[in-house]
């Protein structure tokens, strides 16, 4: 009896939104008088941290300093319509609604101080930290605050945007399937370590590997909280979780967090991970999404690993000591 | 129903409360005092978000009757932060992105407050100890172990340097 | 974690100000200060609850309900029924013209899952509203129950869902959506080796900390305000005016602050109920899920069945893959029919192969209605596709991220679903991958490219093949009424090669010890 180690390896790629019945998001941006801007949306943050990657896609676009931009959502009065938070498509198509809108408030604010400057305002060009200035005269300027007043006390312009952004409704042809599911994909390959008690059928996940091509890494530290706790729950799926431990057995079913099994902090495992960025032709800032695939290939990168360590296949999620015990015992213990 | 006076202290102020004899310690402080931060993830005993800090004990507020609470000192994460700013442990855990939905956190604090002041130097298995009666199902617990660690290696005047985060930028 | 920003340096621009810096969460403050609003800090004053009367059967008739001893309950302001709801029946989807309505939000002549809700008690408390709740009378008369995909299909199974009237979803008048991309017979008779396995998914529960429920109440104005933790806004907001008959702007939805969902708080069962009950009531309704109601009434993950069946030359080429898929729909559509879809679009996962047929299979069942989760379509694809990867790879002998690297789809390759592949990145992933988990790759590997070598031969769109049976049913996968579940899997599974099956039995088989499974191995040498 002992504890045996392996390897294994998932490769996999994910695809970003959806398609079906078409997959529209919108915003709005708008600067009060003092040059700050507010973006209304009516999408949801679960936790994933969609107003915090939009809010910087926005200032990216406004040129103007993240803290003078911020997310309000989601309230059905004021926020204009988004599909949801589903299908990893939050960044791409929320993100691309808000550049629409961002560029569309970023060409009055220009309007403005250009009549202030007096200066076309094709010239201008933001610095980032809330000024505008002719290009390359950074002296010959004006602050996105005066000119924001400016253009409300004075001018009568609304600094304001609208975008949308819609992937339109793809059908799949009934006889051979033709159709656009997507319009891009995010990659990942996943190494796992584990060790095997043969004695027990126990797993412990030593650790993970992997190398993820998101795009563009929106925010370096949300990509990481989406691919350690998805890394998580991938690891979790593999080895610990389900309604139904007997499917399809509809009894034994799991009620309290004491039945329904999940890693614990005492249970987690090493993770590191390689961030590639292809940016997509069609993404913000060519930006795709993490949110989901992260949790998917820990769980055959799993199965193979157990496989490489005691020789057993376990082709039913998840990867219980049972199961592996049952293999093994079938297969006249480990290999 | 019989009920009872309850007299306890909440986060610093003297209160008498008349409470039904049943009567959770969850209900008394977020249904009827407002104390919000206190989240009700599962009322069985077995998510850890609603942990409050009764007398320097982590306690589940969905099982823990108000009555026996009588005397008691009761702390909840609105008592985090001092006239500085945010707690510590607080500052640790956004330094370290330890929070993603926001829904866990409160109660994972109120677990490390305690652990904190009952052990100032915790080694990681200390941490994992203190915290694996709270459930997160967003950051893998990695970073929220960390941000423990760093609170308490920075002591009560600071937490640990931010990974990289930009200061100032809330 | 580490970037490597030698990778496409020439596709990207690495000049931006805000985006790419590890800016602190919006969020963040709030949520370390318990400040930041979830659905349930809304609870307004006179707040009602509502609780569920609740099938213990998995498939029955519902010959009467009675709700009079609950009425007379403590605490009871009022008791909801279908009679009540103005559209009885519904479905999410209907919401991008994809129906029927098979849903209905409080049933009526029938239960199909264990759990489904058929009256919902309104009163002062929660405990009041659960006490009564336990007293509302169904004298139920209970079906034969059906809780296997397959055993679904079979002839002679109790039909699940009468508005489908039979046990799965129709595409296009298929049984099944439809992956067909070159000949894969010929792939299989022309491969070295054969290999089908089956895979299984496990239902499984998002268990977002924060449970799924609303609170709704009357607003100003003749409206109705719905403080929600649903993923979709709108999506939400415009079921409830479906199911309320009521026009969209009669309803204020308010969220956006959520306490996880990973795909379970899309469904939108909470808040047309809770905003009926305002209604009804004109005062606040609160509805969420208890834990255990979250865990085994609120929809799972599906349990998804896979059937992969490939063709592998000896020299690492994958030259056919044949996927058959089942979705657990449980007993209602909610978004299953939509994640089928998915499914078969993922098929047959990130590699470029010459010949595909895939049949996606949407399958009620008297099961909890699954809906999306985190890789909705794609996470059980994943590990079907992924292990099996694993199998061809030791069967022929190559390592096995050399032989993915082999067959990964590059920019040029005509995918199964007729789009040309561009912007792929599998190759880079994995040789990245095999950098820091010190993983030897040989230099011919480690040299491939996704922007190089792809297209050409590989970017048509291969013949179609003669006509002829395929490995569905007849030539042109038209459905028929299956005829048994033997012979469903029969006809529906290609038939194999001539000479086949010939199992040989390697010392380290990549396919022991897979106990009961019923997959099947052919496997034959030229």
């Amino acid at each position: 009896m002992a504890r045996r180690r392996g390897r294994g390896i998932a490769s996999v790629n994910y695809p970003i939104g959806m398609n079906l019945g078409g997959d529209p998001s919108q915003a709005l941006v708008h600067s009060n008088p003092g040059g700050k801007f507010t973006v209304a949306l009516s999408s949801i943050d679960l936790g994933q941290g969609m107003k915090s990657v939009v809010r910087q896609i926005c200032a990216e676009a406004l040129g103007v300093p993240v803290e003078d931009v911020f997310v309000d959502t989601a309230d059905s009065d004021t926020g204009p319509h988004c599909m949801g938070s589903f299908a990893s498509r939050g960044t791409h198509r929320v993100g691309n609604a808000v550049i629409a809108a961002a560029e569309e408030a970023r060409g009055v604010l220009l309007e403005a101080a250009a009549e202030k400057l007096e200066v076309d305002a094709a010239d201008l060009v933001t610095d980032g930290r809330g000024n505008i200035h002719v290009r390359g005269a950074p002296s010959r300027l004006i602050t996105v605050a005066d000119a924001s007043a400016a253009a409300q006390f004075e001018q009568g312009r609304t600094v304001s945007g609208r975008g949308i952004f819609l992937v339109p409704m793809s059908t799949p042809d009934p006889e051979t399937g033709a159709m656009d599911p997507v319009t891009c994909y995010a990659h990942a390959c996943t190494v796992a370590e584990v060790e095997v008690d043969d004695e027990t059928g126990e797993v412990e996940v030593i650790s993970i590997e992997a190398a993820y091509e998101v795009g563009r890494a929106m925010n370096p530290r949300l990509v990481e909280q989406q691919l350690v706790g998805g890394g998580w729950m991938g690891m979790s799926h593999a080895l610990w979780e389900t309604t139904e431990p007997y499917y399809p057995d509809r009894s034994h079913g799991p009620t309290d967090f004491n039945q329904y099994l999940m890693p614990g902090p005492g249970d987690i495992c090493e993770q590191r991970f390689t961030i590639l960025e292809r940016p997509a032709p069609d993404g913000p800032y060519g930006g795709k999404g993490v949110g989901e695939m992260c949790s998917t290939p820990p769980i055959p990168a799993i199965a193979n690993a157990i496989f490489d360590a005691v020789g057993v296949r376990i082709d039913e999620m998840p990867f219980t000591p049972e199961k592996i015990l049952r293999a093994l015992k079938e297969q006249g213990g480990a290999r | 129903m019989s009920h009872v006076t309850l007299d306890f202290r909440l986060n610093g102020t003297g209160r008498t409360e008349l409470i039904a004899g049943g009567e959770t310690l969850l209900s008394l402080l977020r249904h009827r005092l407002d104390t919000t931060s206190i989240k009700q993830g599962c009322r069985q005993g077995t998510c850890g978000s609603c942990t409050v800090i009764v007398d320097g004990e982590p306690r589940l507020a969905c099982i823990t009757l108000a009555a026996t609470c009588d005397g008691c000192t009761i702390e909840t994460a609105e008592s985090l932060p001092g006239p500085g700013g945010l707690h510590p442990l607080q500052q640790a855990f956004m330094d370290h992105f330890a929070a993603q939905c926001g829904f866990c956190t409160t109660g994972m604090l109120m677990a490390a407050k305690a652990l904190l002041a009952a052990n100032p130097s915790p080694t990681r298995e200390d941490v994992v100890d203190a915290i694996s009666g709270n459930i997160c199902r967003c950051t893998g617990y990695q970073p929220i172990i960390e941000a423990v660690l760093a609170a308490a290696g920075a002591g009560p005047s600071g937490a640990g340097q931010p990974g990289g985060s930009r200061p100032g930028v809330v | 974690m580490e970037f490597r920003k030698d990778l496409f340096a020439n596709e990207r621009d690495d000049d931006l100000n805000e985006v790419g810096r590890p800016t602190q969460r919006q969020d963040a403050q709030g949520h370390v200060t318990g400040r930041s609003r979830f659905f349930d800090d809304y609870a307004l004053p006179g707040m009602l609850h509502m609780k569920f009367a609740r099938s213990p059967h998995h498939h029955a008739r519902v010959r009467s309900l009675d709700t009079r001893e609950a009425a007379q309950m403590p605490g009871v302001v009022r008791i909801l029924t279908s009679e009540d709801v103005p559209k009885k029946v519904h479905t999410l989807l209907i919401l991008l013209d994809l129906g029927p309505d098979d849903e209905p939000p409080l049933a009526f002549d029938k239960v199909r899952y264990r759990g489904e809700p058929v009256a919902a008690v309104i009163a002062e408390s929660e405990s009041a509203a659960a006490a009564a709740a336990a007293k509302v009378r169904v004298d139920y008369e209970p079906l034969p129950a059906v809780f296997d995909v397959e055993e679904a299909l079979a002839p002679g199974a109790p039909l699940v869902n009468e508005y489908h009237g039979r046990n799965w979803y129709d595409y296009n008048g298929y049984d099944f959506r439809k992956i067909r991309f070159g000949d894969v017979e010929r792939g299989f008779r022309e491969a070295d080796h054969v290999v089908e396995e089956r895979y299984q998914m496990s239902p499984i529960e998002h268990a977002p900390t924060e449970t799924g429920g609303c609170i709704a109440a009357p607003d100003t104005a003749g409206r109705y305000v719905c403080y929600t933790n649903t993923q979709a806004l709108f999506f939400s907001l415009e079921t409830a005016a479906r199911i309320l008959d009521l026009p969209s702007n009669r309803l204020h939805f308010v969220g956006g602050t959520v306490g996880g969902g990973f795909g379970g708080k899309v469904d939108s069962v909470h808040e047309p109920l809770a905003l009926l009950g305002a209604m009804l009531t004109q005062r606040p309704v609160r509805s969420a899920y208890s834990r255990a109601e979250e865990m085994q009434v609120s929809s799972p993950r599906g349990a998804e069945r896979f059937y992969v069946k490939d063709g592998v030359m000896d020299d690492g080429r994958i030259v056919a893959r044949y996927a058959r898929i089942y979705f657990d729909a449980g007993a209602y559509s909610r978004l299953s029919p939509y994640g089928a879809v998915k499914a078969a679009a993922h098929m047959p996962g990130p590699y470029y192969i010459p010949n595909v047929w895939v049949d996606a299979r949407c399958v009620y069942t008297n099961r909890t209605p699954s809906s999306a989760m985190r890789g909705f379509g794609v996470t059980g694809a994943d590990f079907a596709l992924e292990v099996q990867m694993d199998k061809l790879a030791r069967l022929v002998g190559m390592d096995p991220m050399e032989f993915r690297i082999f067959n990964a789809y590059r920019d040029g390759d005509m995918k199964a679903h007729r789009r040309v592949t561009k912007n792929a990145a599998l190759i880079e992933c994995v040789q990245a991958a095999a950098r820091i988990a010190d993983w030897p790759l040989s230099e011919r590997f480690q040299a491939m490219s996704s922007t190089r070598d792809g297209g050409g031969e590989r970017g048509v769109i291969p013949p179609a093949p003669a006509p002829g049976p395929g490995p569905g049913k007849g030539a042109s996968g038209r459905r028929v009424p299956p005829a048994g579940a033997e012979a469903a899997a029969t006809t529906a599974r290609p038939p194999a090669p001539a000479d086949a099956p010939t199992v040989a039995s390697p010392a380290r088989s990549p396919l022991a010890g897979r106990g009961r499974m019923s997959s099947l191995l052919g496997t034959r040498r030229r």
